[in-house]
């Protein structure tokens, strides 16, 4: 399939679902009063002070803002993770790394840091995780490498989640407590103008490699002896990508919490659409994550009457689509 | 200067580990060199070897005269071209994105493939008569097409010397056959090529010269018609077989044990 109208096909869904974001709600928007507000701020005149314009500027657009960061990042870094391990069931979260992540950004909130704080010491547990993992898959030889790489990252995933949980229960239950809990569930709803710095910052920085190594990333995915045959320095590569797509993971724990499954799910769907070639397979994967995980954020805010945590959404989303690819085998990977 | 590979005693294994050596043989443009022995004689070691993906323990590996020692990845790719017994593939690209492949060490790092690239993709599998099977799925192809495709990679990496690790492993009898074809076709066409099989019959076929390799070390090197001998057969096999001629030029290896029982 050609690639060009796929990605429009993809942007114009991610304008649909915005448009649709800013509109619903507790408090609804029409069309009319949504399109002559954006109108007026195309138009650069000062924001009226109207009700709407404080809902959709101040609370819908950020947050929309967020989710499109937030989906792009972990959907991006899935794909990456999943080409460099030559495995399309490795995700962010199976690979242990959201909950690496978790487990700093607990310790930053633990130890009151800022979020720049937080935001490295997620990155550092994120990158432990994935070290580990890897390690341990490595060390492991002679097995379905499938199944060890995914069931390492459980094992290290769930070491980390113990380490959550002393940090839940060495936490001032009064003020520290619930912040992490509804933290932890995954959620958008904090997400103000202040958090888009620091996500957008790490996510820029970390899209930059992953852009430049997609066609030497396309050759990881033979394996090592194949890729350095065909003249690609796999453990230069292989760093790099772990790294950027580790940074992006952390940035987008550090903001939203646990969103699982998006990484895993998105990439998949992406790849079903414009093949596996990473040149295309990440503006896909990026695309559609966005629009995917806006599209659920929306849904969790207007679905009941309080908001539902993102992270259960997506997982009940993620869990059968998980469970459908397991069940489909290796050969089916397209 | 001598041009094409040229290895002189070159000792090869994992660190602290040695498989073999020293060997020295050399593979001038134009011939094919058939390196025959029983599993574990060291055949992949000395080829991984011979790739960079394995240092040298001893010895030197030239390329048209230069040493290739401090080599890195992409200078070696530009004129090695490998062709492995399986491509490890798991991803559904289509046999042009895998072909595309061979030319990594072409371009900058970060560059995308160029027109010209995608015309050496195509041209390479014309040359091997697949230019039909370009847009199919990599994990759709059987072993026979996936084989040639990969020969069409390691061309479009317009190597100087071509590594085949026994290529027919895994083919049947007619595309053990295309495959061959191939080999021979591209040797005339100016490459030097190096590749293992288990087939004594292979090297008749399409090799100018015959290694034997036990226990890591070169048995015997020389034309087919000289090493492939009923004697060289049970050194290296440990089985009696008889060799007979097929018309003037072909010959094949027949086990004694076989005729014995009929």
């Amino acid at each position: 399939m050609r690639a060009a109208p796929v990605l429009a096909g993809a942007l114009i869904l991610l304008f649909a679902a915005v448009l649709v974001a800013l509109a619903v709600g507790a408090y609804p928007v029409t069309p009319a009063m949504l399109a002559s507000l954006l109108w007026a701020k195309l138009r650069f005149l000062p924001d009226s002070s109207t009700a709407a314009a404080t809902v959709i500027f101040a609370i819908r657009g950020p947050r929309i803002l967020g989710a499109i960061l937030v989906g792009a990042a972990l959907a991006s870094a899935g794909a990456a993770y999943q080409g460099l391990f030559r495995n399309p069931l490795v995700s962010p979260d199976i690979l242990g790394v959201s909950s690496g992540a978790a487990l700093g950004a607990v310790l930053g909130i633990f130890l009151a840091l800022p979020v720049a704080g937080i935001e490295a010491a997620a990155f550092a547990g994120g990158l432990v995780a994935v070290i580990f993992v890897y390690g341990v898959a490595a060390a492991i030889r002679g097995r379905d490498p499938v199944l060890v790489l995914v069931l390492s990252g459980v094992v290290i995933g769930s070491l980390m989640g113990s380490g959550v949980a002393l940090m839940k229960f060495l936490a001032d239950p009064e003020n520290q407590l619930p912040a992490i809990t509804f933290w932890l569930l995954g959620s958008l709803a904090a997400f103000n103008r202040s958090d888009f710095l620091p996500i957008a910052v790490p996510v820029a920085l970390a899209l930059l490699p992953l852009i430049l190594l997609r066609w030497q990333l396309d050759v990881m995915t033979l394996g090592d002896e194949e890729a350095t045959a065909l003249g690609v320095r796999v453990r230069l590569v292989r760093i790099s990508i772990v790294a950027a797509a580790t940074l992006m993971t952390a940035a987008a724990v550090s903001v939203s919490g646990i969103v699982g499954w998006v990484g895993l799910v998105v990439p998949h769907i992406a790849r079903l659409i414009v093949g596996p070639s990473f040149a295309r397979l990440l503006p896909m994967a990026a695309l559609l994550g966005a629009a995917y995980l806006l599209l659920v954020d929306t849904a969790a805010r207007t679905l009941g009457t309080i908001e539902l945590p993102l992270g259960v959404l997506t997982a009940v989303i993620g869990t059968p689509v998980f469970l459908v690819l397991l069940a489909r085998g290796r050969r089916g990977w397209n | 200067m001598s041009t094409g590979l040229g290895v002189e005693d070159l000792s090869f294994g994992y660190r602290g580990r040695i498989v073999g050596g020293p060997v020295s043989f050399a593979v001038a443009p134009g011939e094919v060199l058939c390196l025959l022995g029983p599993n574990g004689g060291g055949k992949t070691t000395l080829f991984k070897t011979v790739l960079g993906l394995l240092a040298p323990l001893a010895g030197q590996i030239l390329l048209d005269g230069a040493d290739t020692a401090g080599w890195n990845p992409r200078r070696r790719a530009q004129a090695i071209g490998y062709v492995p017994q399986s491509g490890a593939g798991q991803f559904p690209f289509t046999v042009h994105e895998m072909v595309l492949m061979g030319r990594t060490a072409h371009r900058g790092t970060f560059a995308a493939p160029s027109a010209a690239d995608h015309d050496a993709a195509d041209k390479a599998l014309e040359t091997l008569g697949i230019a039909a099977l370009g847009e199919r799925d990599w994990l759709r192809l059987s072993g026979g097409e996936r084989q040639l495709a990969l020969v069409a990679r390691a061309l479009a990496q317009e190597p100087r010397l071509l590594i085949l690790d026994e290529p027919t492993a895994n083919l049947d009898f007619g595309n053990q056959l295309r495959v061959l074809e191939q080999v021979r076709g591209l040797a005339a066409g100016g490459l030097a090529v190096l590749f293992s099989t288990h087939h004594p019959e292979q090297a008749f076929a399409c090799a100018t010269q015959v290694a034997l390799l036990k226990d890591g070390a070169l048995a015997r090197i020389g034309t087919p018609n000289a090493t492939i001998t009923a004697e060289t057969m049970q050194l290296l096999y440990g089985t009696e077989v008889d060799i007979v001629s097929v018309g003037a030029a072909m010959k094949a290896c027949v086990p004694r044990a076989w005729r014995e029982a009929r």
